[in-house]
């Protein structure tokens, strides 16, 4: 085992594609001599060069769409974006095109692509570079959208996601970059199809993805100190949803509730619930709880900015308010 | 022009070209017809008038080479040698058309010719051009990306950001603008601060020049000359081919905003007649000729009607299918949404 960054994986990720596969290059803005905006792929242009460490204009819905014509062209492109934000500049080449193309020409065109680029809040940031669309790119079918959360699956998700014949989109949350973590020497591709219990318990089930899972797994500590065990659900995949390994959960737990960065109306955490409660109302003991931010477009204060996202704190009161938890003072 | 009048009468592939051109003009006339019966829906955008744009820069082209074309692309796909009855099926919905009856008129593709449809969203298929050339490059091929839009594609972003990026990155790509004059029902003139569309390519250092798109043998000679530059090392071109529909924007627009006389005066530029006469008039062609290429013409569209009546509807289980790319084992399948 060694101890690296999130960030270091990630490039440890890239870096493998990019000696593997010929195929593979990396195009975004400041991905070469500026070594990357939040400094993946710092290190990348000296090795591989600036054919296949390629600096873009900040015109995102070229270089997007560039990234779609290069797959379509026999290449497998790893496209960068900044933010989540900037990639609503290039929504037209996602939806339209990467999602669309297959479907479009009877099965003709499929779109080998990755896109990836930070989402979440956290940083201090303000309200244009600190959102959770990732719930919205669920939303769309022939997207893939994956959400790693650990060390692993930031080392392991980029080469199953080459390898995927459709296009993904591999959202990296900004706050998880600089966070150390355990990485297996021999480390390698993980499972993209399934979510993963990341610590089991019999009393309710919590249910996360990305930057959220870190604050389930403290909720679950916390709770645990007051005689409550909580499951932690990895998503990991957002799309397509593994619905199996939840409801599993769930028919053990019967009590769920979900940790999502996104803004609650129309999120990915009401499609989770609607699920569960379509497909194990009769498990459950309570509705399904949801923790989500605050409606408000992130606001750049401190203190404003914590009080919009979901903190543990809020998790273990969304626990207490579904009863019957078991516990001290369930 | 030289017209060599012997080995068929080929010559310099301006009776082709004749012939490519009327077929269009026919395909798309049966079309109204069959709009009209109900037989064909959604949006149709026809191309009357403007056959000599696609015709000329495809007969420039390779096989090899790609094509990205717009949601007013019958002519393109048929002159790009998609079979008349693959688009016919395709505009009646059956599993026989060119993309299974899921894109319809807007959307039609084929893997075979490189043609990358059928893009319906203004500048949208110019992203797609310089990624495929961008591979082109990557790998020392070759080949040049053909990617047709219309003037009203000129006011989109990805209209700068494509010529930007394809000029930085020294991309073959030939763009070819077919200007009509109107985006949808708004005149150029009301739209763009400069209306010189060249220009604004050249200011990209893209080597650009405008073309009589009326014209089929003028734009194919101009598009012969950038497809050769640009397989040489030159770089995207730009050709700006000055054209018009003679027909309204589509099967739903009352064509309020053009003057009659304006539509009249256009159509004494007709491309059909304008080469079927000059081919006359050198000797390449003869009347009996030309009414033998109608015949035969007429023939073929009766075909593709015939193919397309008598073709498959899809069933409905397969709603799901080509959402994501069916696992090999799941050769029916594909359902991971």
């Amino acid at each position: 085992m060694t101890t690296v960054t999130f960030r270091d994986a990630l490039r440890e990720a890239l870096r493998e594609a990019l000696r593997s596969d010929d195929r593979v290059f990396l195009m975004g803005e400041d991905v070469g001599r500026y070594g990357g905006c939040y400094a993946v792929s710092l290190g990348l242009l000296e090795e591989f060069g600036p054919e296949r460490i390629r600096d873009t204009p900040l015109s995102e819905s070229a270089f997007v769409g560039a990234g779609i014509g290069a797959a379509l062209g026999g290449m497998r492109p790893i496209v960068e974006i900044m933010t989540v934000n900037f990639s609503l500049l290039a929504l037209d080449q996602i939806v339209n095109n990467a999602a669309s193309l297959l479907y479009m020409s009877g099965g003709q065109f499929n779109v080998p692509l990755v896109i990836r680029m930070t989402t979440g809040a956290g940083r201090q940031l303000g309200a244009q570079h600190s959102h959770s669309l990732e719930g919205w790119y669920a939303h769309i079918p022939g997207l893939r959208i994956l959400t790693p959360a650990t060390h692993a699956d930031a080392r392991g998700m980029l080469r199953p996601a080459l390898a995927d014949p459709d296009p993904v989109l591999i959202f990296e949350h900004g706050s998880l970059y600089n966070v150390r973590g355990e990485l297996d020497d021999h480390a390698g591709p993980v499972d993209l199809d399934h979510a993963a219990v990341r610590r089991p318990g019999r009393d309710v089930t919590l249910i996360a993805y990305g930057g959220t899972l870190r604050v389930a797994l403290e909720a679950a500590d916390r709770l645990s100190g007051a005689g409550v065990e909580a499951e932690v659900v990895d998503l990991r995949t957002l799309r397509p949803l593994d619905t199996a390994t939840l409801l599993d959960s769930v028919a053990r737990t019967h009590r769920a509730v979900v940790v999502d960065e996104g803004w609650r109306s129309g999120s990915i955490s009401a499609e989770i619930s609607a699920r569960i409660t379509e497909e194990a109302f009769y498990d459950l003991d309570a509705p399904v709880g949801r923790v989500c931010s605050a409606e408000v477009p992130m606001p750049y204060a401190r203190h404003l900015e914590e009080a919009a996202l979901p903190r543990a704190e809020d998790v273990i009161a969304a626990v207490g308010r579904l009863g019957g938890c078991g516990g001290s003072d369930g | 022009m030289t017209a060599v009048a012997s080995g068929g009468r080929v010559g310099d592939g301006s009776v082709a070209m004749l012939r490519q051109m009327i077929r269009i003009r026919r395909f798309e006339e049966r079309c109204v017809e069959l709009y009209s019966r109900g037989d064909i829906r959604g949006f149709l955008h026809l191309a009357i008038g403007e056959e000599a744009c696609a015709v000329g820069v495809t007969e420039a082209l390779d096989t090899d080479d790609a094509v990205v074309a717009t949601y007013r692309e019958h002519g393109h796909a048929l002159a790009r040698g998609l079979s008349m009855g693959a688009v016919m099926a395709e505009l009646e919905g059956k599993v026989e058309g060119c993309s299974r009856g899921r894109g319809g008129s807007m959307h039609l593709f084929d893997a075979p010719t490189r043609f990358y449809g059928g893009n319906a969203i203004v500048a949208g298929g110019l992203p797609l051009a310089v990624g495929l050339a961008l591979a082109d490059r990557m790998n020392g091929r070759e080949r040049v990306t053909a990617c047709f839009f219309g003037d009203g594609a000129v006011a989109e972003g990805e209209f700068h950001e494509c010529l930007n990026l394809a000029s930085l990155w020294h991309l073959p790509v030939l763009f070819c603008c077919e200007n009509n004059l109107y985006a949808m029902g708004t005149a150029l003139r009301l739209t763009e601060s400069e209306t010189d569309l060249s220009l604004k390519a050249a200011s990209y250092r893209i080597p650009s020049w405008e073309v009589d798109g009326m014209d089929v043998r003028a734009v194919r000679e101009a598009a012969a000359r950038a497809v050769e530059a640009i397989r040489s090392g030159g770089g995207p071109h730009f050709l700006e081919m000055r054209t018009y529909r003679f027909r309204a924007h589509s099967m739903y627009d009352p064509d309020r905003y053009r003057q009659k006389d304006e539509i009249e005066s256009w159509k004494q530029h007709d491309p059909i007649p304008t080469l079927s006469e000059a081919l006359l008039a050198e000797g390449v062609l003869t009347a009996a000729d030309l009414v033998s290429m109608e015949e035969a013409v007429d023939a073929e569209v009766d075909d593709a009607v015939s193919f397309a009546e008598s073709g498959t509807i899809e069933p409905v289980e397969d709603l799901e299918r080509f959402v994501t790319t069916p696992a090999p084992a799941d050769a029916d399948g594909g359902r991971r949404s």
